[in-house]
């Protein structure tokens, strides 16, 4: 009994130090930005906004901002829409080839994102893709999209067919059914998706390394630049927003699921 | 979760999808190569990815050959020097070591989740969750804030008397491993805590009543059902730290440069082409043995789902 309740001080024990070590990098960085001195400290001696308003009213910082918005807003919605129509097809479809397609849809994640950037610099530039929004788009694309068909191929394993087929006896057509039936049931694995994709382009650094320029870059890839040479406070700041950004939005799916959760059946379980 | 090939459903040996098969009968080519209106939605993905992904990497693989001389110069100047070898190993041991800390750290984790009341398990997850979703960027320099000579940590020890001077803890091999582990934890810790989950803990209870004491218990019947859960999850974490670039570049020194760092030097600083393309392929290379091996072993697909 006692030797039970040892490993389980130990494994207790273990644990706590383990969530120290993953949350306080992130938890060190946001009082940080708020420190007065062009040298990060911590904690800071003097208290002051200046590296927020550095990062609002920095032409290049905000640019490079929306850069990184509008690639991660096409992103989504190519890899959503090109995503959902291959797990359909992977999952329901006759294919010649079935496991060499699905290992060539899932191969962006296993690949080095290094080697990745490398090739398509190199066709970039001979194409003059470089530097453009299609050049980023393009490429984000590829590196979201498993995840999107991921989520759906998923969804799509779950599926009652009943619903389509009484749905198709009751005088639906295939794309009434579809529109009607499908979609509505698969569309939370598909925001799922989205939301991965976003936040895989808005992420992004290592194949935008390669991809950016003077002309257009991304948020990420100018925070690089900002800690690669000097350590520049304004990431710091902008780091801080991030991760605001982030904790938002687990507030809203979790308050979101909640809400979900009581509304549905008690029988119905959901997937932490 | 369970991905694309969850379609446990249709084995790799029967490519037909459930509902077409005919047992017994061999398919003919002309059946073997038959697409249907529901496959046919593969296509535009599948000629994307042919364009965007296939194609650029099948020219970088022939730049290795051919860039700037015909032949395998650029993989003779790889394994010929010293210095380059000693990148790939660099690499492997950072990698290997990556992997072995971050098992150790992640695998009492995962367990005491399974174990924790729903409440303690949410927060446990989160835990594990926050800095998954947190961008790697942010990370890694968060890290560089903590580590360096003027750090949190370094100036918090100085502060307590605990050391005299700075702790290396950045620029080198140390700096590089701690960061790597923070940022790859959770690509272990999820997908085990998956396959525990998964398994009955009922097992582990009829062992104890069978009179098997708790230790024993756990090492015969817990951590073998936990075996293929572990081996997605290292091989996760050893394949991302092998083509690993922004971690190593902020945290390690110039003593310890790994593969991914060395491509993009070779690209972005000399515009040696065909080397970097080299390096890219024998990177690609090992990473694609060592996926097929454990693959042979482990179902893979079914533990790969959980990633980003």
């Amino acid at each position: 009994m006692t030797a039970r309740r040892l490993t389980r001080g130990a494994l207790i024990g273990s644990a706590l130090l383990t969530a120290t070590f993953l949350l306080l990098p992130v938890m060190v960085i946001i009082p940080m930005s708020f420190s007065d001195s062009s040298m990060l400290q911590f904690p800071p001696q003097q208290w002051s906004l200046r590296w927020y308003e550095n990062f609002f009213t920095s032409p290049t910082w905000i640019e490079s901002a929306w850069v990184s918005l509008r690639v991660a807003l096409l992103v989504t919605v190519s890899s959503v829409v090109l995503g959902t129509l291959a797990a359909l097809g992977l999952v329901r479809g006759r294919l010649p080839f079935r496991s060499l397609l699905t290992a060539l849809v899932l191969a962006p994640i296993i690949v080095p994102y290094v080697i990745i950037g490398l090739a398509v610099y190199a066709v970039s530039l001979q194409l003059g893709l470089t530097e453009t929004t299609v050049g980023f788009v393009a490429v984000h694309t590829a590196l979201a999209v498993p995840y999107v068909a991921i989520n759906v191929a998923a969804a799509l394993f779950g599926f009652d067919r009943r619903l389509e087929l009484a749905a198709m006896n009751l005088g639906a057509g295939p794309v009434t059914t579809f529109f009607r039936i499908t979609l509505p049931l698969i569309a939370p694995s598909m925001l799922a998706g989205a939301l991965f994709a976003f936040v895989i382009s808005w992420d992004e650094v290592v194949t935008s390394i390669f991809l950016s320029g003077p002309q257009m870059t991304t948020l990420p890839v100018r925070m690089w630049s900002g800690v690669r040479v000097s350590v520049d406070p304004t990431v710091a700041a902008i780091s801080s927003l991030l991760l605001l950004m982030t904790l938002t939005m687990f507030t809203v799916a979790g308050v979101a699921r909640l809400v979900r959760r009581r509304r549905a059946r008690p029988s119905v379980q959901e997937e932490a | 979760m369970t991905a694309l090939t969850g379609s446990a459903a249709a084995p790799p040996e029967a490519p037909q999808p459930v509902g077409h098969a005919r047992p017994g009968t061999r398919a003919s080519w002309r059946e073997r190569l038959a697409l249907d209106g529901w496959g046919g939605l593969t296509l535009p993905l599948i000629a994307y990815l042919l364009v965007v992904f296939v194609v650029p990497l099948a020219i970088i693989f022939s730049r290795s050959f051919t860039d700037p001389t015909l032949g395998l110069d650029n993989y003779r100047a790889f394994f010929g020097s010293p210095v380059y070898l000693n990148v790939l190993v660099n690499t492997f041991v950072t990698a290997l070591l990556v992997t072995g800390v971050t098992l150790l750290i992640g695998y009492p984790y995962a367990y005491l989740m399974t174990l924790a009341s729903p409440f303690w398990r949410s927060v446990l997850l989160v835990v594990v969750l926050v800095p998954f979703w947190t961008s790697l960027l942010v990370r890694s320099f968060a890290l560089v804030l903590l580590l360096g000579n003027t750090g949190v940590i370094n100036q918090t020890l100085l502060a307590l008397g605990v050391i005299d001077e700075p702790l290396a803890l950045m620029r080198n091999f140390v700096g590089v491993t701690i960061g790597m582990v923070q940022v790859l934890l959770p690509f272990l810790v999820l997908p085990l805590y998956a396959s525990m989950r998964a398994i009955d803990l009922r097992l582990v209870q009829a062992a104890e009543g069978l009179g098997a004491r708790p230790a024993y218990a756990f090492w015969r019947i817990f951590v073998p059902l936990t075996i293929p859960g572990v081996a997605a999850g290292l091989l996760l974490v050893f394949i991302q730290s092998l083509g690993f670039y922004i971690t190593p570049a902020l945290l390690g020194g110039p003593g310890n440069i790994m593969l991914g760092e060395l491509i993009v030097q070779q690209v972005s600083a000399v515009l040696r082409w065909g080397f970097a393309a080299a390096l890219a392929a024998i990177l690609l290379v090992t990473t694609m043995l060592l996926l097929a091996t454990v693959n042979r072993f482990v179902d893979l697909r079914r533990h790969l789902g959980v990633d980003r």
